[in-house]
């Protein structure tokens, strides 16, 4: 039983003069596996920053299980159950990698204002952080310091501390971005797992064409600010708009 | 920030925190009031570095508050003879402007915010200058009792002597340091960490990071008034300078200088600031010359502190 | 109604002096992002060395200027080469912590080689006088500051928009990496512009010698005065400082006319205002 997770109308951003963002429906059903592509500048990270509230749009709505969200505050947004990853790497570097899966969790748990209390009590949350490390291959690095771990590891912690607040929407800004190929191998299983596992839906931006034709259920293609097509992968390459705007580089399959 | 053998560590501050009650027997009188200085500017430092080195915030503005915790503690003991009111008075005066002047300023980027707290410490330090009438202008406010701990009609101990208010200072210090380490290693301590290191991700977390800002900057201007306010019993004055933002330097060099990536780091800072302060003082009477010399040497090469020294391990 | 103009035209003076100091610490600013907090520093460090070629050497007035420019000029390109280059690439609170210790040793090394306050040498014959406006004698020194400033703002305006440094400058300001890639030598940009921005500062030190007291402390307070004016128009918007300095100016001086013993905290109270109401300053684009 899928539910209309996120439903955008008439999203616009402008910069000066560019609309980077121009006019964008988009429905995403839990469940489905997304993948938005498009060419550099065509728009999609302002569009995830529109939806998970980095940026406020100039107009249009953004709703979240039926509830508007438009103008609500990042933190907000992740209480409802949107989160995201970054595109340039943003973790915690000064903290242990436990330490930086279980920010989120214990913000989730409310336990965050606790002044006198001691971290190492909070069981629950330091247990729940441990299993998620687990699940992303990080559980034998806890104790080291976040900036000290390899690119490849900073990616997977990465998406850790993305699911960390147990999401119902998940955007992932380049997941595999500076990988090698084993490394990105690791990542998008990893994401296929989760996303059954935790019952997650994952949105990813991606220019990896491999990736995005194997991985996802649905593509989202956008262009100049604009949605140019969305559709099952199989559609998307037979679209002769989309081979066009890719000038057949990527899409030779 | 883990600690490598926590049985050495805890036996070693036990054996200090011994040695400092047993202080006024062993030295002098000056030494005792520079134990106080020290551990006055500890208490000041340590709510400094809860903001900067903790929460990613530097404020030049810390002796606002200082001064605010050492003005409403000379007006009530002035009227009200007993040191309870005055501390908790100086404290909860020095918190309310805390929380009023973190709400304008919290909300910026570091460099702005860094701007507005230096604006705002020198805002109070005129204030102080200015208002005579209320203040004392730059006379400043003199006569101050040391007055006696005080539960009216129940019981009441004198703490007029230096060696009887050097206890007071210390048991209320180490309450103060005891409740900042607590802190830094909760659940909020954790999450002030997470905003320092990127507040992007601390929102995508979860975290209202204005909010969580506001909460550090009250407490570190609670901190910095509750230095204040134990300060003026000691003095029996207070005069403007201590609201100017040579005297916000002093938390600032502290910390730098003890390491601001270390929780003791601003404590045995403060040790340094003084042993240094006191040699240069006697050769010249331009202290903040070699205060800013040192602070531009610690910058260009030294940024860990003394702390850096023993992590190289 | 007279009294009231008058005393804006004061004001109006007053403003210049502001200006001069905002205009160095925004251009500073906008190309290499760090505010220096000794900046005040190097106005104060301009009316001291303007003061000692003019009132106590007896140098010609415009010389006096001359060489205080280039004395601080000189200051100025030690903080940024000695030290704040060496240190770009850290956390910014270190710059921050840098130049914060430039005030501590400026402030009183100003003390250790001049001492305590001195006696206001006079003006400058040919600026001496005063011109009745509004019915009252305005001195003509005032209306000379007020012909500077304004000149400075044109000429800033000139060399931004229509100069081929100007436009080197713009470049290295809104993206370093790609004045770097198209051949800008980035460094040497910066170090200009930071003895550009100090030099500001420093006339607007030196021209106030014939008519304010020369003494340790000014700095704090002028530097003081340009984040709040930074906070009104602005961070990095020169409109908005040359707009907010004359708000600055013009009020303090009804200030002190009408509410004497808070101007200081009015002028506070207005930047407070504009915190809540229009956080980015009210030129922000």
């Amino acid at each position: 039983m899928t539910t209309e997770l996120l439903k955008t109308e008439g999203l616009s951003k402008r910069f000066g003069a560019l609309a980077a963002v121009d006019g964008v429906n988009l429905t995403l059903p839990s469940g489905r596996l997304t993948a938005v592509i498009g060419p550099n500048g065509a728009g999609k990270t302002t569009l995830i920053n529109l939806i998970t509230g980095s940026l406020l749009p100039d107009a249009g709505q953004v709703y979240f299980k039926g509830e508007a969200i438009t103008r609500l505050a990042s933190h907000q947004r992740t209480r409802k159950g949107l989160s995201r990853s970054f595109q340039l790497m943003n973790i915690f570097s000064r903290l242990t990698v436990l330490q930086n899966v279980l920010l989120p969790v214990l913000s989730r748990h409310g336990s965050t204002l606790k002044p006198l209390a001691r971290v190492d009590d909070q069981a629950k949350a330091v247990a729940e952080a441990g299993q998620i490390l687990k699940e992303v291959g990080l559980w034998e690095v806890q104790l080291h310091p976040a900036g000290a771990l390899s690119h490849g590891d900073q990616r997977l912690l990465e998406l850790g501390i993305a699911i960390a607040p147990a999401p119902e929407l998940c955007f992932l800004d380049e997941p595999s971005a500076g990988l090698t190929p084993v490394e990105r191998a690791a990542v998008l299983g990893l994401i296929r797992k989760l996303a059954v596992e935790r019952r997650t839906t994952f949105v990813i931006v991606e220019h990896d064409m491999d990736v995005v034709f194997s991985l996802s259920d649905w593509i989202v293609v956008m262009n100049r600010g604009r949605l140019l097509a969305e559709g099952p992968p199989s559609l998307i390459r037979e679209n002769l708009e989309v081979r066009e705007v890719y000038l057949g580089e990527e899409l030779s399959a | 920030m883990a600690d490598r053998s926590p049985r050495r560590l805890t036996a070693l501050v036990g054996l200090l925190v011994l040695a400092l009650f047993l202080l006024p027997w062993v030295v002098g009188r000056y030494s005792v009031y520079l134990a106080i200085q020290i551990l006055i500017l500890s208490v000041f430092s340590l709510g400094f570095n809860l903001l900067f080195g903790y929460t990613g915030l530097l404020s030049f503005g810390q002796a606002g508050f200082f001064g605010i915790g050492a003005y409403a503690c000379a007006k009530i003991l002035l009227a009200v003879p007993n040191l309870f009111l005055g501390l908790g008075g100086g404290v909860a005066a020095a918190g309310v402007a805390a929380v009023v002047l973190g709400f304008l300023s919290v909300r910026h980027t570091r460099i702005y915010f860094s701007m507005l707290t230096l604006a705002f410490g020198m805002m109070v330090f005129s204030i102080a200058w200015k208002w005579r009438d209320f203040t004392g202008g730059d006379d400043g406010l003199v006569g101050i009792p040391r007055a006696p701990l005080e539960i009216p009609g129940l019981w009441s101990l004198s703490v007029a002597t230096q060696e009887r208010y050097y206890y007071v200072v210390l048991v209320v210090s180490l309450l103060a340091i005891w409740a900042m380490y607590r802190l830094v290693h909760s659940p909020l301590g954790l999450t002030l960490q997470a905003i320092r290191d990127s507040e992007s991700r601390a929102e995508f977390a979860g975290v209202p990071v204005r909010t969580y800002r506001l909460i550090a900057f009250t407490i570190a201007g609670l901190y910095a008034g509750l230095a204040g306010a134990l300060l003026t019993p000691l003095e029996n004055t207070v005069t403007p300078p201590i609201a100017h933002w040579s005297t916000s330097a002093e938390p600032v060099l502290a910390t730098l200088l003890g390491g601001v990536h270390v929780f003791g780091g601003p404590i045995v800072g403060a040790f340094l600031f003084f042993m240094l302060k006191d040699i240069i003082v006697r050769f010249t009477q331009y202290w903040l010359i070699w205060l800013g010399a040192i602070v531009v040497a610690l910058v260009m090469g030294f940024r860990g502190g003394v702390a850096s020294i023993f992590a190289r391990r | 109604m007279d009294a009231i103009a008058f005393q804006g035209l004061i004001g109006l003076s007053m403003a210049m002096y502001l200006w001069l100091i905002s205009a160095g610490l925004t251009i500073i600013f906008g190309v290499l992002r760090i505010i220096n907090f000794a900046h005040g520093s190097l106005f104060m460090m301009g009316a001291y060395l303007a003061f000692t070629f003019y009132g106590q050497l007896g140098l010609p007035f415009w010389l006096a200027i001359l060489l205080s420019l280039l004395g601080v000029g000189l200051l100025g390109l030690v903080m940024e080469r000695g030290f704040l280059r060496r240190i770009y690439g850290i956390d910014e609170a270190y710059q921050l912590l840098l130049t914060f210790g430039f005030i501590l040793i400026l402030d009183d090394a100003v003390k250790i080689i001049w001492g305590g306050v001195f006696k206001i040498p006079a003006i400058p014959p040919f600026l001496d006088g005063a011109w009745r406006v509004f019915g009252r004698p305005f001195p003509v020194y005032n209306a000379f500051v007020i012909a500077v400033g304004v000149a400075v703002a044109v000429g800033l305006w000139a060399l931004f928009e229509k100069t081929w440094w100007g436009r080197i400058v713009r470049a290295t300001a809104s993206d370093r990496e790609m004045a770097n890639a198209i051949g800008v030598n980035v460094p040497r940009v910066f170090s200009g512009v930071f003895v550009f921005g100090s030099m500001l500062a420093a006339l607007g030190g030196a021209l106030g010698t014939p008519v304010r007291v020369v003494a340790p402390g000014i700095g704090a307070a002028m530097i003081i005065q340009a984040f709040i004016i930074t906070v009104i128009g602005g961070l990095g918007n020169l409109k908005g400082a040359f707009v907010a300095s004359l708000i600055v100016g013009i009020l303090s001086a009804y200030g002190t006319l009408f509410f004497p013993v808070f101007e200081l905290f009015l002028i506070f109270a207005i930047m407070a205002v504009v915190l809540l109401l229009r956080p980015q300053g009210l030129f922000a684009r």
